[in-house]
């Protein structure tokens, strides 16, 4: 076992440093880092002494070693755009986000759990039909249009929530929050359900596949036969053995959702990490752009090992090398 | 107390806070984020606009854009006419409490003239400054010059005693990787004073009590939220979230009019909106450049519809311009503004004549993020060039991406709105668009053109003491301009704030930059 | 956005397959109205779309064909409605039906070509690493560790991102379609690579490769034949299902901006140029370009799914 988890660090490992070599490459060759910097009386002169003091002119191993290392201590440097250091921008933008993720991931849970259950259990059902072509739906529609259109009924039209923005925010620590006002708990709902849309579906499908699984077994067939009642079969002791591969599930798309949020954030002018690199994209900030991407993936890596080493530790003949092939499709 | 009831105290606690204190909240939805907190970190007018209600220089303009003593009382020019000697304003405080004194001039003068800063270019004739006493300072400059007044409106004023604390005396160094103190904190002397900032989310002003001017607004807070997208702007203009938008869509003018809760303000801006042309030897393609023809140059002027331009993408609310300046800069007579006639025919001729190949290949370059409608009427033009036999090829990205190309001649024709800020005088453009690039002048000089006449002429006006003397010549120097076609001035956009009903007072100031300080609302205060 | 999970990569056994797959698909298909109902909708749009140059009114690519008089006009039926323009204009003239039509085609030819770039890249990829083992391996599949270490759609956002800022000008408008597809095709091929390496490495274990290894004989072509049938169900329902995600990702890339350019609009760049109009009355610009993206994402998720289930036997 021991073996097996320093494996999985190792190969966590190696992943971020490819990750940071990629993030380097955009860093030092995406557009001239000097022309960025400098302003527009700049002579040629200032540009040749900045390039010397950037240490641009370094071999690229020198280079790429130093941006490891700085990144390692959480040093991304400043951003072009509003000169802050990236690292505080981010972490400010950190909160926003993982609340809307959080949020996102507890509407797909409750809406796809009981959705996925209905729809194995009763198959043939009116219901159930309805929600598989509702499940087939939300993987269709794109997400921007799922905001546009949630914005111009409940805002627009309605008049009943926000069309933007976090509302009112409080602080603990370092952490801003916007769950505990009424106006950021109201913020937080449209934006939250164009997230879940996607997520919902998966879960469902991924409920009722197990469901219809497992409804098959044995023991589900003997618990019947012994006369427990049909709901106490399929709710408990059914959905039981389904919550392992949704919790992966959920812990493996959080990474994701993290991403996915840029596209929410941009309609909803949500103030998190993915508007902040959206931002980044369009004005070239490659220091905030080469962050954003090493601790998205960072965020992504470590889930994605964590899910693998419970996995092993549940079943290790998962241990073997080949069988964790065809596994993780994150 | 566990945990939770601690959170749900500290709750309760920041929400009283906020509801006590606040009578009077702006919340003002910007079509775009300040820069930074740090007015000299960026060339940027809106940023030095917004910074203005912390930050304040010498002189300002008042209501009618007049320019009027601020931190200085007074002023006058040595006798060796290029040393200004200034009186400062006694009993000022910086939001710190330090007291406003000489060295907190020079030293600001010292750091927005340094040539690491970005703002360098508008101080151009200075050299040097030194404190006479606690409350003089003298300027000296490099010859006669008679704008520095106009200049210093927007030279704003640090406190040296903060900077050095925080050792911020000179402007924030890209290069060097750290971030400067006064990025994300602001010690000024203005009406308003920074709360909080989270840049991209919010940044909170609240009212200076102490502010050595009565004040003429009667806000307690301004809550100014970055809301880029236009469309989500007009949202929350329609369901109240923000009160005040000093970018309010022109597409969206009409449902903003007919909602009862909003009211429309309406004006057009100073800024001119130019189309430029290259005058190197060879266009991006490597093909021989046809513009530095002047009829080739008149040829794609006469192919634009100005007309329908201005009623179709700009929705009749800008003005057709004929020069390169507006009206109400000086330097501007009615001459100026005469136009050519529409006339494709015509076009062709020209084209033909000047043996530009049919199909001729070039870049339009143009920006998603500039002016009103920009993307919108550089596709109409587009579409315009192309039915007179030529091929542009529109090149629309984000003003980061295209500031490299344009500044080092990577690209052919292109897009640029003036607005004579902070000078609000036609040597404005003069010097800096117009005149051959060289030093401080021509920085935006981005075609490469050279005319030394007209160079001659802005040279003259620039050490011009005497008023009309000196529009005399600028007036000289804009009509070559036009003569030259160095670029098609289109027109001047039109500017759109919108307010909510219980914003009372909102004067509309034809530079387009709002000016809370002379806002009012309804509540008490 | 990405593979949803629930897809089954259980080979099924050949034998059985051709024995029956023909007269089996063909009779679970009729019985399915849904999957009657997308195809029809995906054969007509695909129809509309490759024949859009013939049926619409003007070639909305063209900057000399756009008239500004011609700009925000509605839909015909509406009071100032007008002909030719069947769902009105856009503030550029352009007629709405037109840029439909012909971004249709865009977003289905980025769509297809980028499932069929991954598809070939990652068939190829996962054959010699299943094959060859060792360090081909190793090389192939930590590559394919670190793309799936980063979410899908941040790897599109990037490559089009700096494409777009470091091409020239020129070669941008003609390289847009072909970045995109790349950008959409470089994270993808990942989960091909994986289910074909895991029959090569079952195949390759086999003693006839063996034998064919020690005689050097080019034994990948014998086992060309025996792998990709064995992986070719699980492989089609991935490619479908991909094929609308790949066409979700391009809208989703050019309405961030970062797609196709302007004047050459796509679905995703009509709905984010429409977006910034929602209020002013102009609503078409923005509902009619989302209709027909939902419409074919849809119809192709729908015949992806009924594959699955078809293909499938557990859930039969």
């Amino acid at each position: 076992m021991i073996a097996f988890l320093l494996k999985r660090i190792a190969n966590a490992a190696f992943v971020m440093l490819a990750v940071a070599l990629l993030a380097f490459v955009i860093f030092r060759f995406f557009g001239d880092p000097v022309e960025m910097m400098v302003n527009e009386q700049a002579t040629l002169a200032d540009r040749v002494e900045l390039r010397e003091r950037l240490g641009l002119n370094d071999s690229f191993i020198t280079q790429y070693t130093r941006f490891v290392t700085d990144t390692v201590q959480g040093d991304f440097g400043i951003s072009y755009r509003n000169q802050q250091d990236v690292m505080v921008l981010i972490k400010e933008r950190f909160p926003a986000t993982f609340e809307l993720v959080l949020v996102a991931t507890v509407i797909s849970l409750v809406v796809g759990i009981p959705a996925g259950v209905i729809t194995a259990v009763y198959r043939e059902s009116r219901l159930a039909n309805i929600l598989q072509l509702g499940s087939i739906i939300g993987v269709s529609l794109p997400s921007f249009v799922v905001g546009i259109l949630l914005i111009l009924a409940f805002s627009v039209s309605l008049g009943w929530l926000p069309a933007f923005g976090r509302g009112e925010t409080v602080d603990i620590g370092w952490w801003s929050t916007g769950l505990l006002t009424p106006s950021g708990r109201a913020a937080l709902m449209l934006p939250a359900i164009s997230l879940s849309t996607f997520q919902v579906t998966l879960v469902m499908r991924l409920v009722r596949a197990e469901m219809l699984e497992t409804l098959r077994a044995d023991y589900i067939k003997f618990a019947r036969a012994r006369g427990v009642p049909a709901a106490r079969v399929h709710w408990r002791h059914a959905l039981r053995n389904c919550l392992m591969p949704v919790i992966t599930l959920t812990g493996m798309q959080i990474g994701n959702l993290i991403a996915f949020a840029l596209v929410t954030e941009t309609v909803f002018q949500w103030p998190g990490m993915g508007m902040l690199f959206i931002q980044a994209v369009t004005f070239v900030d490659i220091p905030v752009m080469a962050a954003y991407l090493m601790i998205v993936s960072l965020i992504f890596v470590v889930l994605n090992t964590l899910v693998d080493i419970t996995y092993a530790w549940v079943d290790p003949r998962l241990r073997d090398d080949t069988a964790s092939a065809g596994g993780s499709n994150g | 107390m566990t945990l939770r009831h601690l959170l749900i105290a500290t709750a309760a606690v920041a929400s009283l806070a906020g509801a006590a204190q606040a009578e009077n909240v702006l919340k003002w939805g910007a079509n775009r984020d300040i820069g930074s907190l740090d007015p000299y970190s960026f060339g940027d007018s809106f940023t030095i606009n917004v910074l203005n209600h912390v930050y304040e220089g010498l002189v300002r303009y008042n209501k009618d854009l007049e320019i009027e003593p601020a931190l200085a009382e007074s002023w006058q020019v040595l006798d060796d006419q290029i040393t200004w000697r200034f009186k400062l304003r006694q009993g000022v405080t910086f939001h710190n409490g330090n007291p406003f004194t000489a060295d907190d001039v020079v030293a600001s003068l010292t750091r927005v003239s340094d040539d690491t800063s970005p703002l360098k270019g508008n101080l151009p004739a200075y050299v040097t400054s030194k404190a006479v006493d606690d409350y003089t300072v003298d300027i000296t400059l490099n010859g006669t010059y008679p704008l520095l007044l106009n200049d210093l409106t927007n030279i704003h004023i640090f406190d040296k005693e903060w900077m050095t604390e925080h050792d911020a005396l000179m402007p924030t160094d890209v290069g060097a990787g750290t971030e400067g103190y006064a990025t994300y904190h602001a010690n000024g002397t203005g009406p308003f004073i920074v709360e909080s900032r989270q840049p991209d989310a919010k940044t909170v002003f609240v009212a200076n009590k102490d502010w050595w001017d009565e004040p003429q607004h009667n806000l307690d807070r301004i809550e100014f939220t970055p809301v880029s997208s236009a469309a989500t702007r007009v949202a929350a203009l329609l369901s109240g979230e923000i009160s005040f938008t000093e970018d309010a869509p022109v597409q969206d003018l009409p449902r903003l009019a007919a909602a009862p809760n909003i009211e429309v303000l309406e004006g057009v801006d100073l800024r001119t909106v130019m189309v430029g042309f290259p005058f190197r030897d060879t266009l991006t393609t490597g093909e021989p450049n046809p513009f530095t023809d002047k009829n080739v140059r008149e040829a794609l002027y006469k192919a634009i519809d100005l007309d329908l331009i201005h009623q179709k993408v700009m929705r009749g609310k800008s003005r057709i311009a004929g020069a390169t300046v507006a009206p109400p800069i000086p330097g501007y007579v009615e001459a100026l503004d005469e136009l050519p006639d529409y006339d494709p025919d015509a076009a062709k001729t020209l084209l033909a004549d000047a043996g530009v190949p049919e199909g001729l290949e070039f870049e339009f370059n143009c920006l998603s993020d500039g002016l009103v409608n920009e993307e919108q009427f550089c596709q109409a033009i587009a579409s315009m060039w192309s039915r007179i036999g030529l091929s542009p090829k529109l090149d629309v990205a984000p003003r980061a991406v295209q500031s490299p190309k344009r500044t080092n001649g990577k690209t052919d024709l292109y897009t640029l709105g003036w607005a004579t800020l902070p000078l609000l005088d036609s040597y404005s453009p003069l010097l800096q668009i117009f005149h051959t690039k060289d030093g401080n002048a021509g920085v935006f000089n981005w075609g490469g053109w050279s005319f030394p006449e007209l160079d001659a002429l802005i040279d003259a006006a620039g050490s011009e003491l005497d008023l009309d003397a000196r529009l005399a010549l600028q007036t000289k120097a804009l009509q070559m301009v036009k003569d030259e076609i160095i670029m098609i001035p289109l027109h001047q956009q039109p500017m759109a704030w919108a307010i909510t009903d219980d914003v009372a007072e909102m004067p509309l100031f034809p530079d387009a930059k709002p000016r809370l300080w002379f806002a009012r609302m309804d509540g008490e205060s | 956005m990405e593979t949803p999970p629930a897809l089954t990569l259980t080979p099924v056994r050949k034998a059985r397959l051709s024995r029956i797959r023909e007269s089996d698909l063909w009779f679970s298909f009729r019985s399915h109205p849904s999957a009657i109902f997308a195809v029809v909708v995906l054969l007509f749009v695909t129809a509309t779309a490759v024949c859009a140059p013939f049926i619409t009114p003007q070639n909305p690519y063209d900057l000399a064909s756009l008239e500004l008089w011609n700009s925000e006009i509605p839909p015909i039926w509406a009071a100032d409605g007008q002909w030719p323009f069947l769902l009105g204009t856009d503030t550029q003239g352009r007629d709405i039906l037109s840029a439909v039509l012909y971004g249709s085609r865009i977003s289905l030819i980025i769509g297809f070509a980028s499932v069929i770039l991954a598809l070939g890249v990652g068939l190829a990829l996962g054959l010699m690493a299943g094959y060859f083992g060792g360090w081909v391996d190793n090389v192939i599949m930590r590559i394919g560790d670190v793309l799936l270490s980063m979410p899908f759609i941040l790897i599109a956002i990037l490559i089009t991102a700096i494409a777009s800022a470091s091409l020239p000008t020129g070669l941008k408008d003609v390289l847009a379609a072909p970045i995109l597809i790349f950008a959409i095709a470089v994270p993808s091929w990942v989960q091909y690579a994986r289910t074909v390496r895991a029959s090569a490495m079952v195949e390759a274990r086999k003693e006839y490769v063996q034998a064919a290894k020690l005689i050097r004989v080019k034994a990948w072509r014998i086992m060309l034949h025996h792998i990709l049938p064995n992986c070719m169900t699980p492989i089609m329902v991935a490619a479908t299902l991909n094929f609308g995600l790949a066409i979700l990702s391009e809208a989703t890339l050019s309405f961030l901006g970062v797609g196709m350019p302007s004047d050459q609009p796509s679905l995703g760049t009509l709905i984010r140029i429409g977006n910034q109009y929602l209020f002013s009355g102009l609503w078409w610009i923005v509902v009619f370009p989302s209709i027909q993206l939902c419409l074919i994402v849809l119809s192709v998720n729908m015949i992806g799914d009924w594959l699955r289930d078809a293909l499938n036997p557990k859930l039969r």
